[in-house]
């Protein structure tokens, strides 16, 4: 079985992100940037999967800027054989939105025929958690999302999915879209040598075009603000006082 | 302008917090019709329709529909929407899971986790773990919308609307429920309680959480955790508060143990008041807190829990 990877260029989840004073966005020069932490999980699961005899062959997608190269570089360092990087902006600003992305990622199953795609669940940039729910819809596939236990039984995916009240279990038939969640797996890192190795793997570039995809977006950007600022708090000094200000001042116990 | 609110089921059954909540965001937007799915809705049709401003609930009862599952959800939202302008319901893990699939079948944009509705095309959402809000305008003919129950009231009871009886979609079969394993308990629900007592890697192994949850108990509160305390075991994974976990916003915050990371601080900044307890006074977490403690936790929280008792 082949597995189909999509693993998006975000800015790293360590960086304090600035709003623009303009209002017209997050200032991404010469920020870290790194791969979704749910992308790396989702890559780790494909090679896990393939390191069980699962998986054949691994194929990994990004969608964006010509930089997204390095994310794809990433993904072949950890265990991934091949990359397919979709251009789609040449402004490290524009953010192509779920519902394109999926667009993009239903022509590329309908090339490479995976009978799984994993994804993230959600990306740490625009925290939209649509694109995997977007493809399942586009494909008419089953759908498994917030996985954190994943078993291919047969034909079907046996799921476990962290929801509101705690975790359920599904059985989902292949190919199936399955997203992950933050308790799957520990990502690996790549090795020194397998960073060289992955140099030399295999990197098709290709376009929106190529697909016959309209990436414009559905959602216009008004303006992009700050959040509101919480007032200065007082630290106290025992837990007398803060129960005393917890009742007399705050007045919530 | 006619909206179509998907009712809250969880585990079959009908969740009025959140939906009560939804419904405020909803009824800005227009007459709001409630869509209630399920296996056997007829009760929670009929909690449903006690609600303020509910114009119709529409009742689809179908044992595909028992387990909320996406595919047969999803296809009976969006062969009804053809009557509505808009599709909302709260930010839960079934909308999140549902919603996305309706905007892709009806060709649009899924607007996730809104925080405001400027008009019926124009919404206020949280990016990069809500360190920025983004305005953003629909170009599109229907907008599916899941809204941050955080963010807008309860709506009152008091309404009496119609209830009308619906189909199901063809299931399309793709999917089935094994089982849930869901943790039965008398605390309030996370996102719905006035104040919540939350642990991190701080409080550092699962038989040490118990004195979080005890202080929660004397102050009739729900437990949350930060993500490491999840990861490490301490703490189920439904406790997780943050920018991929639960977003509340309870009178009451208390922190312990917890140092305040982006992450963590997306589920949490809107509550009213924050309380922070940690040992190192550098933890970025009392930057946010109304009052912050110095202290060892395992000295604060049992005297804290006595002191409140
Ligand atoms: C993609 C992604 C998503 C994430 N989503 C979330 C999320 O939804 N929610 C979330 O919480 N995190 C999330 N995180 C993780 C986040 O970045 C932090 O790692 C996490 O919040 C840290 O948890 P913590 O504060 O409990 O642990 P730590 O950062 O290790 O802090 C522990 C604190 O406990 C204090 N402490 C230790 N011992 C004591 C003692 N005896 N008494 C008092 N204080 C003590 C320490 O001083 C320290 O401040 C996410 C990360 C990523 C990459
Ligand atoms: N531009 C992109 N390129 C590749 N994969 C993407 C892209 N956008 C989203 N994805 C995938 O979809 C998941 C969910 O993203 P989102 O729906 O934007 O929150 C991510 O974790 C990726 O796996």
């Amino acid at each position: 079985m082949k597995v189909l990877v999509p693993v998006k260029r975000v800015i790293d989840y360590n960086v304090k992100v600035r709003v623009k004073a303009d209002g017209s966005g997050v200032d991404l020069a010469n920020v870290k940037m790194s791969m979704n932490p749910f992308d790396e999980i989702a890559v780790e699961e494909a090679i896990r999967l393939k390191e069980k005899g699962t998986v054949e062959e691994i194929v990994v997608v990004s969608i964006g800027v010509k930089q997204s190269q390095e994310t794809l570089r990433t993904a072949l360092a950890m265990g991934a054989d091949r990359a397919i990087l979709v251009n789609a902006a040449d402004d490290v600003h524009t953010d192509i939105e779920p519902l394109a992305v999926a667009k993009l990622l239903a022509k590329v199953v309908e090339e490479e025929q995976p009978g799984l795609v994993i994804a993230g669940k959600q990306a740490i940039d625009n925290d939209m958690n649509a694109t995997g729910q977007m493809l399942s819809a586009l494909l008419g596939w089953s759908q498994a999302t917030f996985a954190s236990e994943v078993a291919i039984e047969g034909d079907d995916a046996v799921v476990t999915r962290e929801v509101d009240g705690g975790l359920q279990t599904i059985k989902v038939k292949m190919p199936a879209i399955v997203t992950v969640d933050l308790r799957l797996n520990e990502p690996r890192y790549a090795s020194l040598p397998n960073i060289m190795k992955a140099k030399k793997k295999p990197l098709e570039e290709k376009t929106p075009a190529d697909y016959g995809v309209d990436v414009s977006p559905r959602l216009e950007v008004v303006k992009t603000s700050e959040p509101a600022e919480r007032a200065a708090g007082v630290m106290v000094g025992s837990v007398e006082e803060l129960v005393s200000k917890l009742k007399n001042e705050a007045g919530v116990i | 302008m006619a909206v179509l609110l998907l009712a809250e089921m969880t585990g079959g059954e009908f969740q009025q917090d959140a939906t009560a909540k939804a419904l405020t965001a909803a009824k800005q937007l227009g007459d709001v019709t409630v869509l209630v799915a399920g296996d056997d809705v007829a009760a929670a049709a009929g909690e449903a329709a006690k609600l303020d401003g509910v114009s119709k609930v529409l009742a689809v009862s179908d044992a595909s529909l028992a387990n909320y599952l996406a595919e047969p959800v999803a296809a009976l939202v969006a062969g009804l929407a053809g009557d509505y302008e808009h599709i909302v319901a709260p930010s839960t893990a079934n909308a999140k899971n549902v919603l996305p699939r309706v905007a892709a079948l009806l060709d649009v944009m899924v607007l996730s986790d809104v925080t405001g509705i400027v008009d019926g095309d124009t919404f206020e959402r949280p990016i990069y773990a809500g360190n920025a809000i983004q305005t953003v305008k629909s170009s599109d003919a229907k907008k599916v919308l899941t809204v941050r129950t955080a963010n807008f009231d309860a709506a009152a009871e008091g309404g009496s609307a119609s209830v009308e009886d619906g189909a199901a979609a063809a299931d399309p079969g793709l999917s089935s429920w094994v089982e849930d394993k869901v943790e039965e308990s008398d605390r309030p629900d996370l996102t719905s309680a006035k104040i919540v007592v939350s642990g991190g890697r701080g409080v550092g192994s699962e038989e040490n959480f118990a004195i979080i949850e005890k202080l929660a108990d004397v102050m009739g509160a729900a437990v949350g955790a930060s993500r490491a305390a999840v990861d490490s075991g301490y703490a189920p994974n439904d406790w997780q508060v943050g920018q991929t976990g639960k977003v509340v916003a309870p009178d009451l915050y208390v922190a312990v143990g917890i140092s305040g990371a982006i992450q963590h601080l997306a589920g949490m900044k809107d509550s009213k008041v924050i309380v922070a307890i940690n040992k190192d006074e550098e933890a970025p977490i009392f930057q946010v807190a109304d009052y912050g403690l110095v202290a060892d936790l395992f000295d604060a929280v049992p005297e804290l829990e006595k002191a409140v008792g």
